[in-house]
């Protein structure tokens, strides 16, 4: 069992006494407990099956779990419905994926710009902001380009961008540089350390990368018995 | 914090525009199905509104602005001394008589001839004053003291030939009257083809002396309608009906309503099926970026703006193909006027060259079709796409094909159970509304079991083991996804069984059509007076007629009009000789009755009577006829194609002694053995008298048979475009969705090429899956459309046009259709297939962009 470290302000994300079962029965993982505070960064890292998405998925509210809570800034998303759970995604998270998931119809800057669009900003407003912070991850006046035209590495810069565009308290990251070469991976590492470290949101990892892991506070190992946090050295 | 927000605008106009810039060409291929379904039934509407319009308008300028008129219920006429009785009711301030004749002029054009009383016409229809060539002032002076003279509108001018003040030859029954063209008729419209002249020349020279066809009421102002209606009931005669306005609208519409209607309903076939192309394109756009919209989901858009975004997109889809359609659809029906006429082939507005009738009501109604069946095209494809989980969706790139589900059948049994039971429903407002709604729940039924059917049928070659690579690909992928194979298919399981249904249909017609003629016309030579509805061939002629050498028999009957309801066009009574104890011999017999018992005199009505009536056999029912009413008893109901608003037939002896009219219009004659038709001719014309030889047709039963099969076919030739219309939206909906299926799975056959399967291999794998489509879509096309068929057989046609038929399977044209539809369907995937091979296979299966 893991001991809570104390934070030192109200945590971001609070999950307590967490158990997962999958269809069929079989527990997944139990009695899993974690907070995380601003600005904190935490990797999960485990074996292929072991659940790491699937918590990423509990914590979106994209999945429901068998036992214990899941609370964001205060709100605990069991009693949420689907809309309120949408609705805190879409106000007070941001995603990287492995996978980019960049809309291959939507020029780049209005990739980027999706998550204040939804949040009912205007799309001006919303594409201005995006165009700057294309400039701050490395890829200034690409805004009306298209994903065929860029690299993995960049694509991922551009996930990262949207991720951060609302101004989100948590960022949830699945494997984000899992389909990208050693070079690139640490490039954009380093892109999103210093960028979450600026907006000042809590980022929940999960890898298998050995560098991922390296620009975290904690790291955990998550077990079929929760979380077991490997301290370095 | 809002729980949830509607979609936003903008995101729309990003996501929508992304995706149409990105495959212009199937929102392009969706718009345009639903243009052509909005713009076909849009102008048949159209064509059918401004010919309906026309037809009012000239029925208006034959009644004039009479507020109320009594009509006699056949053409003999009533007795004039109910004039006076009407004139002296309390609530008339005017009345007008009228002598309503049907005459020819030189060219042997029909016109109708009216005689008046020009003063009392004058006060209750002034629009039928004449006005004199050349001396406008001096019409009713004129017309009140030339008995000969003549005036007629304008189509009726030109058709004439005839120079003001020459005699001008018109003829009737009653024979020929050569009258002194004086002048024209400016308050009737320029189409309209009618003769007023004075009404005691009409009476005189064309009618019967003593008897009027028609009187025309002006009624006081503030009278109570209902109350003078009555009070003019109780003065009729037997022979004479009331009319309204009303009524006459009634009747007019009823005329041709069921022909109109199933028009309309053949054009909203290929809306329909522009509706399952819409359908089949957002299921495929949908599927191809399911991934996408479990982003946006992840990203915070709710279910409920995820499936307003994919209507939203459909309704875009319907603004731009019904507003396309409403414009092609408006082109469409002003060149159908210029270029047709107001008729489509039913023959009910022949003739009649109508303007444009903008109706915006169904302007309204054709943009709202087009939107609704656009919108339903996307509602599934929406509520499979909010039912996705999204962090599924994200993991598996939105493929979510899982071979072990098994197809349901519970909704499409329930559509099919509905189907059969709205088929059983009786019509509404004598249209076959139950009819239509069976057809559509049918087809949607059909088109929902289509996976079940596709897994089914293709069960048993899954179970083969040692096939070659392309069939063994091809046969897994279509067992394992039959969910996609049925959005592939819906569109030409839509057009085809609603082909087959059609062809299933109008063969049967016209086989029993065909079959009812040979039984029709049994014998040799016919011969019809036109016009001839009084008067005609007297005793005499009839005595030298059948006197003629060469002839074994001639049987005469009377044909003529007769009206028994004030709102139901006439029906035919026809006066021949039946034999009693067999009438079968005489007529097409569908049902019989038992002898009548007492006086009752039999008659045989036909199947349109029996229906529009209300009348089987074994029933009683009172026929107006000699100016007095008949309790006459149904013998049986016969088979009748020609007279769609209902014929009766009696024995001509009886005829005879209810009415006292000896004269005939029509003869049958048989030859002696050996007699040869062509020399016959010529003598039985020499033998009919002078003034009835020019109006009569001798016609030999080939001809006539042949005159009426082409006149089936061109009735029915508008049906056959609507038809092919649909078939091509339907092909096109394959074509498009196969390659969108085929161009969708780039990287499967990148990843093919890559363990080894040839280029030559997935073509032959494409070809496969497509025939193997084509072959399940053309059976389930087939079965469907037997189904339906009989539901057009059995329901539709009965309840439409009031007559039944036999079934005939054309399975020449079944056969020819699976060939072709096997042969479009495996062309379409394997060029669809080229395309998506001309790429990298490297490439294709890059996990990104």
């Amino acid at each position: 069992m893991v001991r809570m470290s104390e934070p030192i302000t109200a945590p971001v994300l609070q999950i307590s006494d967490l158990k997962k079962c999958v269809p069929g029965g079989r527990t997944l993982f139990e009695n899993l407990n974690l907070g995380l505070s601003p600005g904190e960064i935490v990797v999960i890292m485990g074996e292929s099956g072991a659940g790491k998405s699937t918590l990423l998925n509990l914590v979106a509210g994209l999945d429901q779990a068998d036992f214990g809570a899941i609370t964001v800034e205060g709100r605990d998303l069991l009693t949420l419905s689907d809309d309120g759970r949408t609705a805190l995604r879409r106000d007070r998270i941001g995603f990287v994926f492995q996978a980019f998931h960049i809309l291959p119809h939507l020029t780049l800057a209005q990739n980027i710009a999706l998550p204040l669009v939804l949040g009912r900003h205007p799309g001006k407003t919303a594409l201005d902001r995006a165009n700057g912070l294309l400039a701050a991850v490395g890829l200034p006046g690409r805004g009306e380009d298209y994903a065929a035209q860029l690299s993995g590495g960049e694509l991922q810069r551009i996930a990262i961008a949207r991720a951060l565009i609302h101004q989100p308290a948590l960022i949830l990251a699945d494997e984000p540089t899992g389909n990208l070469d050693p070079e690139t991976a640490e490039r954009v590492l380093d892109l999103f350390r210093s960028a979450v470290r600026t907006s000042g949101a809590a980022t929940l990892m999960v890898t298998h990368s050995e560098r991922a892991a390296a620009i975290a506070d904690r790291v955990f190992i998550l077990t079929h018995n929760g979380l077991v946090e490997r301290h370095a050295g | 914090m809002p729980a949830d927000l509607p979609l936003r605008p903008v995101l729309l106009r990003w996501m929508v525009g992304g995706e149409w810039r990105a495959h212009p060409g199937r929102v392009i291929v969706a718009a345009l199905a639903i243009a052509i379904g909005v713009a076909l039934g849009y102008a048949v509407h159209l064509v059918n509104r401004s010919a309906l319009d026309e037809f009012a308008r000239a029925v208006q300028s034959v009644s004039g602005e009479a507020d109320l008129q009594v009509h006699a219920t056949q053409a003999a006429g009533f007795d004039e001394a109910l004039y006076p009785k009407l004139a002296r009711l309390p609530g008339i301030a005017h009345a007008s008589p009228v002598v309503e004749v049907q005459a020819t002029l030189p060219d042997r054009s029909q016109i109708t001839l009216l005689g008046l009383d020009v003063f009392r016409a004058a006060q209750v229809t002034p629009g039928l004053i004449g006005r004199p060539a050349g001396n406008p002032g001096q019409g009713l002076r004129d017309m009140a003291l030339g008995e000969d003279a003549i005036y007629l509108s304008q189509s009726a001018l030109l058709a004439s030939k005839t120079p003001f003040g020459q005699p001008l030859t018109l003829s009737t029954a009653k024979g020929h009257y050569a009258a002194r063209l004086a002048g024209t008729l400016p308050g009737l419209g320029p189409n309209r083809r009618v003769a007023v002249m004075d009404i005691a020349t009409a009476q005189w020279r064309f009618g019967t002396p003593g008897r009027l066809q028609r009187i025309d009421l002006a009624l006081r102002p503030g009278v109570s309608l209902a109350r003078l209606e009555d009070d003019i009931r109780k003065v009729l005669p037997p022979d004479a009906e009331l009319v309204t306005p009303k009524s006459e609208a009634r009747r007019s519409d009823s005329l041709s309503r069921a022909y109109r209607v199933n028009l309309e309903m053949l054009a909203m076939v290929a809306l329909l099926t522009g509706g399952f192309l819409v359908y089949s394109a957002q299921s495929l756009s949908v599927a191809r970026r399911r991934s996408q919209f479990a982003l946006l989901r992840v990203l915070g858009l709710s279910q409920r703006g995820l499936l307003t975004q994919i209507l939203l997109e459909g309704f875009a889809v319907g603004v731009i193909g019904a507003l396309g359609g409403l414009l092609l659809g408006l082109g469409l029906a002003t060149a159908a006027l210029q270029l047709l006429g107001g008729d489509l082939g039913g023959g009910f507005f022949a003739g009649s060259r109508p303007e444009l009738s903008f109706d915006p009501l169904a302007t309204g109604v054709f943009l709202g079709l087009g939107l609704a069946v656009a919108m339903a095209g996307s509602l599934w494809p929406a509520l499979e796409a909010g039912k996705v989980q999204p962090a599924v969706a994200l993991k598996t790139s939105g493929d979510t094909v899982d071979p072990r589900h098994r197809p349901s059948l519970v909704w499409p049994m329930i559509l099919l159970g509905a189907g059969g039971l709205a088929a059983l429903a009786p019509p509404i407002l004598d249209l076959p509304l139950f009819g239509y709604g069976a057809m559509a729940l049918t087809l949607a039924g059909g088109i929902g079991a289509m996976p079940w059917l596709a897994r089914t049928l293709l069960s048993p070659l899954n179970r083969l083991n040692n096939l070659l690579p392309a069939p063994y690909l091809a046969i897994r992928r279509l067992w394992g996804a039959p969910g996609q194979a049925a959005v592939a298919l819906c569109g030409i399981v839509a057009s085809t069984s609603l082909m087959v249904a059609m062809a299933i249909m109008v063969s049967s017609f016209r086989g029993s059509v065909d079959d009812w003629l040979v039984q029709l016309l049994p014998s040799d030579v016919y011969l019809r007076v036109a016009g001839a509805e009084t008067g005609g061939l007297d005793p005499t002629a009839q005595a030298r007629l059948a006197a003629l050498p060469g002839l074994a028999r001639i049987q005469f009957r009377r044909s003529l009009t007769l009206r028994l309801s004030h709102d139901q066009p006439p029906i035919t009574l026809i006066a021949t000789p039946i034999d009693r104890q067999n009438p079968g011999r005489s007529l097409t017999l569908v049902r019989q009755a038992r002898a009548p018992t007492g006086s009752q005199v039999p008659v045989w009505v036909s199947e349109p009577m029996s229906r529009l009536y209300h009348v089987k056999s074994g029933d009683t029912f009172v026929l107006p006829l000699g100016g007095k009413t008949h309790r006459v008893f149904v013998a049986g109901v016969w088979r009748d194609y020609s007279r769609p608003f209902g014929a009766v037939a009696m024995d001509a002896v009886a005829y005879t002694r209810m009415t006292g009219d000896t004269g005939r219009s029509e003869a049958a004659i048989d030859l002696k053995p050996g007699v040869a038709a062509a020399g016959v001719l010529p003598v039985l014309r020499a033998a009919l008298p002078a003034d009835l030889a020019d109006r009569t047709d001798l016609a030999l039963p080939k001809d006539l048979r042949r005159m009426a099969l082409t006149i089936f076919d061109r009735s029915f030739a508008m049906t056959y475009a609507l038809e092919a219309i649909a078939i091509l939206v339907g092909m096109a909906g394959v074509a498009a969705t196969f390659s969108a299926q085929t161009l969708a799975r780039t990287r499967e056959f990148g990843m093919l090429r890559h363990i080894g399967v040839t280029r030559g291999q997935v073509l032959a794998m494409l070809a496969l899956e497509g025939g193997l489509l084509g072959a399940v879509g053309s059976l389930a096309g087939l079965a469907l459309g037997a189904v339906m068929g009989q539901i057009l057989i059995q329901v539709i046609n009965p309840q439409s046009f009031n007559w039944t038929m036999d079934t005939r399977w054309p399975f020449t044209l079944f056969g020819l259709l699976v060939a072709a539809l096997i042969t479009a369907a495996a062309g379409t995937a394997v060029l669809a297939g080229r395309s998506a091979l001309s790429g990298d296979a490297i490439r294709s299966v890059r996990e990104d962009w």
